[in-house]
């Protein structure tokens, strides 16, 4: 790198600015998760001070997970996150790789079709949605949510992975389809493993928005025995609200599986995005 | 489909028809039939075809009208400090992160995309504490730089709420817009800006000249997607402020007023038919906005070959 662009007093103000604004990124999770681990005096005359031998006390998360079932809630979110990508990666591939492998009659057309969800939020069909699950008795399931969000992820999952799709070489298509292999098996024995960083990339942009959303269970799914983590620790800390402990407490449990999530794959998101698959 | 392949091809039917039902049956469907529904309403014997009579209440009726144009106009202003707040932050915090030879850029880029990854109600319920007049975090601090005198319980206040509301959601988002930018600033090749360097353009300058113009592409992308995710948002007032989205309805908007009028609040009963006639309207808001974007400023952005 030429050293004309780099002078010490730039980097010290970038640094400053960086430090600043991570400050203000981290500083809310830092006070919620600090006092989550305080007596509720230490809670208010002490605010900004780590938890300490006087004033250290767990009775919030006591109360949580004597009042709330977190551990429902949370397999409820995992089950429905877990499921939703399986099916948002295998339809979306299965789909990307028909428009882009083949020439047939409505190869845009259907393209076009599908990508038309990118830009439509699925929130607005929120009425209708409501009355199909109604009448096929499927409100209040976790399939419900599953379905919705399967909906919601595939359009940006086919276009991401139909432009990777296009870069696997015909070769090895073409030699596979000489050795005899069908075009089922072409796709999930040769392509599928070709593309697994795309659709790696396309698991980590949907996980998040499907894990945190709280639209679809408030409407669809918000019967105590489906209600995911989000739901659910909105209801709580509803419940709860004059309790500090059990607030800040039930919102330090709603951030550690997303923060986990996003320690492991924090690497792949990035270079998801900074790889230009959104374009 | 000419005769060397004579068989029908099933297969690109088999792949492509998952995506296709599930798509169809549950996004695209229910899509038009929400717009369908907003023609008809409740009669004495079930539904009834109205016509345009729900948009004539929610456009013609003082009380309908009131609530569907603030919530408008709130989800603009809502719209507009994203535009003026947290794409310029995010700009700026690419730009810094882009430099060469920084050190830690990897550390910072994931700590300012916390926020992002948290759910809305952690973010809603995490603000309103902080700026909770009986907890007392925000005006102690306030106090520590001498600025005691200018907290008010903004959230609880009509004139403040949204607006605070909309810089809670930018504190949140700002993660998006820095992202994309960084990996725009990072295409941009070297060669380029050692050639600006030889012609003494560097700094600042080379940032307004050279590197702002090529990343307007980007730009553009962020400020729609902005757009569309503004004006079906819900979840962060939902969480802070509840469905009747107080103090006084000051921060209700378009998502807010979906929900209370689909599913009622205290006396007023849940209306299917009506819910459908604001989702239409919503519908048409971001059309015209996906299309002001496709048609009048995607295609008069100059774009240059890197």
């Amino acid at each position: 790198m030429s050293r004309a662009r780099t002078n010490p007093l730039n980097s010290v103000a970038a640094h400053a600015a960086l430090i600043t604004y991570t400050l203000i990124a981290l500083f809310p999770v830092w006070v919620i998760v600090t006092n989550s681990f305080k007596s509720r005096r230490a809670i208010f005359s002490e605010p900004l001070a780590l938890p300490d031998a006087d004033s250290f006390s767990l009775i919030g998360y006591q109360t949580v997970m004597r009042q709330g079932d977190f551990v429902l809630y949370f397999q409820n979110s995992m089950i429905v996150t877990v499921v939703s990508l399986a099916l948002i990666l295998i339809f979306g591939a299965m789909a990307a790789f028909a428009l882009a492998e083949y020439r047939f009659r409505g190869n845009t057309l259907w393209g076009l079709y599908l990508a038309l969800g990118i830009m439509i939020p699925i929130r607005i069909g929120t009425v209708a949605i409501l009355q199909g699950m109604v009448a096929t008795g499927l409100v209040n399931t976790l399939a419900a949510l599953i379905l919705v969000y399967t909906a919601q992820g595939l359009p940006l999952a086919v276009f991401i992975l139909s432009e990777f799709m296009r870069q696997v070489s015909d070769d090895l298509k073409d030699a596979g389809r000489i050795d005899g292999l069908s075009e089922y098996r072409i796709f999930f024995r040769l392509v599928l493993p070709l593309v697994r960083p795309a659709m790696a990339t396309v698991a980590v942009f949907n996980m998040i928005p499907i894990w945190n959303d709280l639209w679809f269970p408030l409407i669809l799914a918000p019967a105590e025995q489906v209600k995911t983590l989000t739901l659910g620790s909105q209801v709580f800390i509803g419940q709860f609200v004059t309790d500090w402990n059990a607030v800040l407490s039930a919102l330090s449990l709603a951030v550690l599986p997303v923060l986990v999530l996003y320690i492991v794959f924090s690497r792949q998101l990035i270079r998801g995005i900074t790889s230009g698959a959104v374009k | 489909m000419h005769k060397p392949r004579s068989r029908r091809r099933w297969h690109i039917a088999v792949f492509l028809a998952p995506a296709v039902l599930v798509y169809s049956a549950v996004m695209i469907l229910p899509l038009f039939d929400t717009l369908r529904l907003s023609l008809f309403t409740e009669g004495p014997e079930g539904r009834v075809f109205a016509g345009l009579a729900n948009f004539r209440t929610l456009f013609g009726d003082p009380n309908w009208s009131r609530q569907f144009w603030n919530a408008l106009a709130n989800n603009f202003w809502f719209f507009l400090i994203h535009m003026a707040v947290q794409n310029p932050i995010g700009i700026a915090l690419a730009a810094i992160l882009s430099a060469p030879g920084l050190r830690l850029a990897g550390f910072y880029r994931s700590a300012i995309f916390i926020p992002t990854i948290l759910s809305f109600v952690i973010v809603g319920f995490a603000w309103k504490l902080i700026l909770s007049p009986i907890w007392g975090i925000a005006p102690s601090m306030l106090d520590a730089v001498g600025l005691k005198s200018w907290f008010a319980p903004w959230l609880g206040r009509e004139e403040t709420a949204l607006t605070t509301l909309a810089l809670i959601s930018v504190w949140q988002f700002v993660g998006i817009p820095m992202m994309l930018i960084y990996a725009a600033l990072l295409s941009i090749p070297d060669e380029i800006l050692e050639a600006a360097e030889c012609d003494g353009v560097t700094g600042w300058s080379a940032f307004w000249k050279i590197k702002l113009p090529l990343i307007l592409p980007s730009i553009g992308i962020i400020s729609i997607l902005t757009f569309v995710a503004n004006f079906n948002a819900f979840d962060l007032i939902y969480a802070a402020q509840g469905a009747l989205a107080g103090p006084n309805f000051s921060s209700d908007i378009l998502g807010t007023f979906l929900y209370r009028t689909f599913f009622g609040f205290q006396l007023q009963l849940g209306d299917p038919y009506m819910g459908s006639a604001i989702a239409s309207a919503m519908f048409a808001v971001i059309l015209v906005g996906v299309c002001i974007y496709l048609f009048g400023i995607q295609t008069r952005i100059r774009r240059y070959q890197l």
